[in-house]
């Protein structure tokens, strides 16, 4: 009886046992893709309908010839110009935060020297201090540097946040790397900075990628600084270019999903581009 | 060893000879407060080919990244070819090194690979060709020069970082356990093909390796270190017939050597408890320590002279076999027969020795005696 009963406890499959465990991952992960991507979805078929057609049905299929808002975006609107000071700040802080923190990781992670154990921690600690407290006396610093209202602004604030995480990425990478490799690099007769620009940054591409991909969200998407820090209006970011919409066209919903999709559309470009660096395997057949 | 090193290139500053004659001189490495080499005192001559064994962590791979500029020498003079080379830059020394790793630049293929140092060393594009032609055709790799390091096996990784040493033409190739990552039937192949290699380009090498069946194959004169220090320099032949001191002795020659704890009556040499020996030429000391590789030693049943003996067991090999005895005093003794000459497990047999073949060492200091 008991025996039986066993029997059939066994027999009797769960959800796990008729899906499988892969077949579980599966359903996860398409649930998951499909609250990830409506929002995105939503958003692009909200830029080719008319604010009365978004609140009347807002799932709806759009008519894609409509491109009435776009077209009114790009002629209407300071669109154009919040595009390029995004373009701008993003670019020169990505290039500072990927150049420097690229050196110091290299430095740190490559020669022994005394206090690299400190240098290291300083830049961790920038890890755990979020900047934004720290806005009153950034804004008086700015104001003192004479650089309010200033792109020079946002793009200081943006490497100071972006060099910790870069450090850390690229340190733990850059320490991975064989000594052979160096070694035979100076055998060869090459400086340190042939070394660094020809054997080893090659070999960190994927993890300089990351770290990239890590910065460039926030900081193309940052709202808060632009804010304290931009005043005049051919000067503002895309994210803060953007509200003006709301009051400016008593909220054209329309203008500003147009808006946002062409906002969202260069870092979903550059994710879909730079995401094949993400498979590293570069280092392997290097040392066996 | 005193004296200033031998100038045999007169006159050529910095220009390659083809002569490459090394010259250390109380060579000490110290990494913050560990001693690693505690003056290494060693002369290697032109074409020479010097193989550096000892057990890991003797030091021998730090020399070799001494003598590579790789590190920086402590104490000490390094001169290559009379010139003093403790602060030139590791490229500027005409070394080429070989690393355990290979090290191959992973993101380069072949070509690039072997083309990096050549073009850093300043030559025009032909030489660099002609250069990688030429090496390319030595070790076979002419069909694998677009192939990146990861499409290759480990023996085709091998050859392309002896070519990448071989394009830059230096007068001394360092090898640092070249064939450590390769598998057995593999690596008796690139024995062979770094002997020929050195036979054809003739360059000076030095190989490290803690595997002495490579050491005697390879080497015109092996240095034997052991714990930072040098235990013997000379010929496969000298160190084998003639080591200077136990560790040498039982480190070189396989199944090793084996010592035994012996005192001296006259001419007969004593096991304690178990049995005498007469010899004919023994060293005037009251003890010492008695070493017999497997080749000296006979075993007998039945009674009579010798040294007392218990068989352990045997290994059978096809050609020879060894059988394993234990004295009296518990050293246990390998002893080469017949293959065929079978001795049962705890037989009782008596151990004698082939005239001349036996060794005799310090019992307080291990150093060679002569009797």
């Amino acid at each position: 009886m008991s025996a039986a009963a066993d029997n059939a406890y066994y027999q009797r499959r769960g959800i796990l046992g008729t899906l499988g465990r892969d077949g579980l991952l599966q359903i996860i992960l398409i649930a998951n893709t499909i609250i990830m991507l409506a929002p995105i979805i939503i958003m692009v078929f909200s830029a080719f309908k008319t604010t009365p057609q978004i609140f009347q049905s807002p799932f709806s299929l759009p008519d894609f010839s409509h491109i009435g808002n776009f077209v009114k975006i790009w002629t209407e609107t300071n669109f154009l110009r919040y595009l390029l000071n995004s373009f701008v700040v993003t670019g020169a802080s990505m290039v500072l935060i990927l150049t420097l923190g690229t050196m110091a990781a290299y430095a740190i992670g490559r020669y022994q020297f005394t206090g690299s154990g400190f240098i290291l921690m300083f830049f961790l600690a920038g890890l755990t201090l979020p900047l934004k407290l720290a806005i009153i006396p950034l804004f008086m610093l700015m104001r003192d540097l004479s650089i309010l209202n200033n792109q020079l602004s946002l793009i200081f604030v943006y490497t100071a946040m972006g060099l910790p995480t870069t450090v850390f990425i690229m340190t733990g990478f850059i320490r991975t790397l064989p000594n052979e490799l160096e070694d035979a690099a100076r055998m060869d007769g090459a400086s340190e900075a042939r070394i660094m620009w020809s054997i080893m940054l090659p070999l960190v591409r994927p993890a300089m990628v990351i770290a990239g991909i890590q910065n460039v969200v926030p900081i193309w998407n940052d709202f808060f600084f632009p804010l304290v820090f931009i005043q005049n209006d051919n000067l503002k970011t895309l994210p803060q270019g953007l509200t003006t919409f709301m009051g400016e066209y008593t909220t054209d919903w329309g203008v500003l999903f147009a808006g946002l999709t062409l906002s969202a559309a260069p870092i979903i470009l550059i994710y879909i581009v730079l995401s094949k660096q993400f498979i590293a395997g570069m280092t392997s057949g290097a040392v066996k | 060893m005193a004296g200033p090193p031998r100038q045999t290139c007169p006159g050529q500053d910095g220009r390659r000879t083809g002569v490459a004659q090394l010259s250390l001189r109380g060579i000490k490495k110290r990494f913050r407060t560990t001693d690693v080499l505690h003056g290494i005192d060693l002369e290697i001559g032109d074409r020479e080919f010097v193989v550096f064994v000892g057990p890991s962590g003797c030091g021998k791979s730090t020399l070799l990244r001494l003598i590579a500029g790789l590190d920086p020498i402590t104490d000490g003079q390094f001169f290559l070819n009379g010139k003093l080379m403790n602060e030139v830059a590791p490229s500027r020394r005409g070394i080429a090194m070989v690393f355990q790793s290979y090290a191959l630049y992973p993101h380069m293929d072949v070509y690039e690979n072997m083309a990096f140092g050549a073009r850093l060393m300043g030559l025009d594009k032909p030489e660099v060709e002609r250069r990688i032609a030429e090496a390319a055709r030595m070790l076979r790799l002419d069909e694998l020069l677009q192939r990146k390091p990861r499409e290759l096996s480990g023996g085709q990784r091998q050859r392309v970082a002896i070519g990448r040493a071989l394009v830059r033409k230096p007068d001394v190739f360092l090898l640092d356990e070249p064939l450590s990552n390769l598998d057995a039937a593999l690596r008796s192949e690139v024995r062979l093909e770094i002997a020929r290699l050195h036979r054809e380009i003739g360059g000076t090498m030095i190989y490290v390796t803690h595997d002495q069946v490579e050491a005697m194959t390879l080497a015109d004169k092996i240095v034997v270190m052991n714990a930072g220090r040098i235990e013997q320099v000379g010929s496969p032949r000298e160190l084998y017939e003639s080591p200077a001191n136990t560790f040498v002795a039982t480190f070189i020659g396989s199944p090793r050597m084996s010592l035994v704890d012996v005192t001296r009556e006259g001419n007969r040499l004593n096991v304690p408890d178990g049995g005498s020996l007469a010899l004919d030429a023994l060293p005037q000391v009251p003890a010492l320590k008695l070493g017999l590789r497997p080749d000296a030693v006979s075993l007998h049943r039945g009674g009579g002279e010798g040294f007392e003996a218990q068989v352990v067991y045997t290994e059978y090999l096809g050609d020879n076999a060894y059988v394993y005895v234990r004295l009296a005093d518990g050293t246990v003794l390998a002893a080469r027969t017949a293959p065929n000459d079978a001795f049962a497990p705890d037989a009782p047999v008596r151990v004698t020795l082939a005239p001349g073949a036996a060794h005799f060492f310090s019992a307080e200091d291990g150093r060679r005696l002569v009797p």
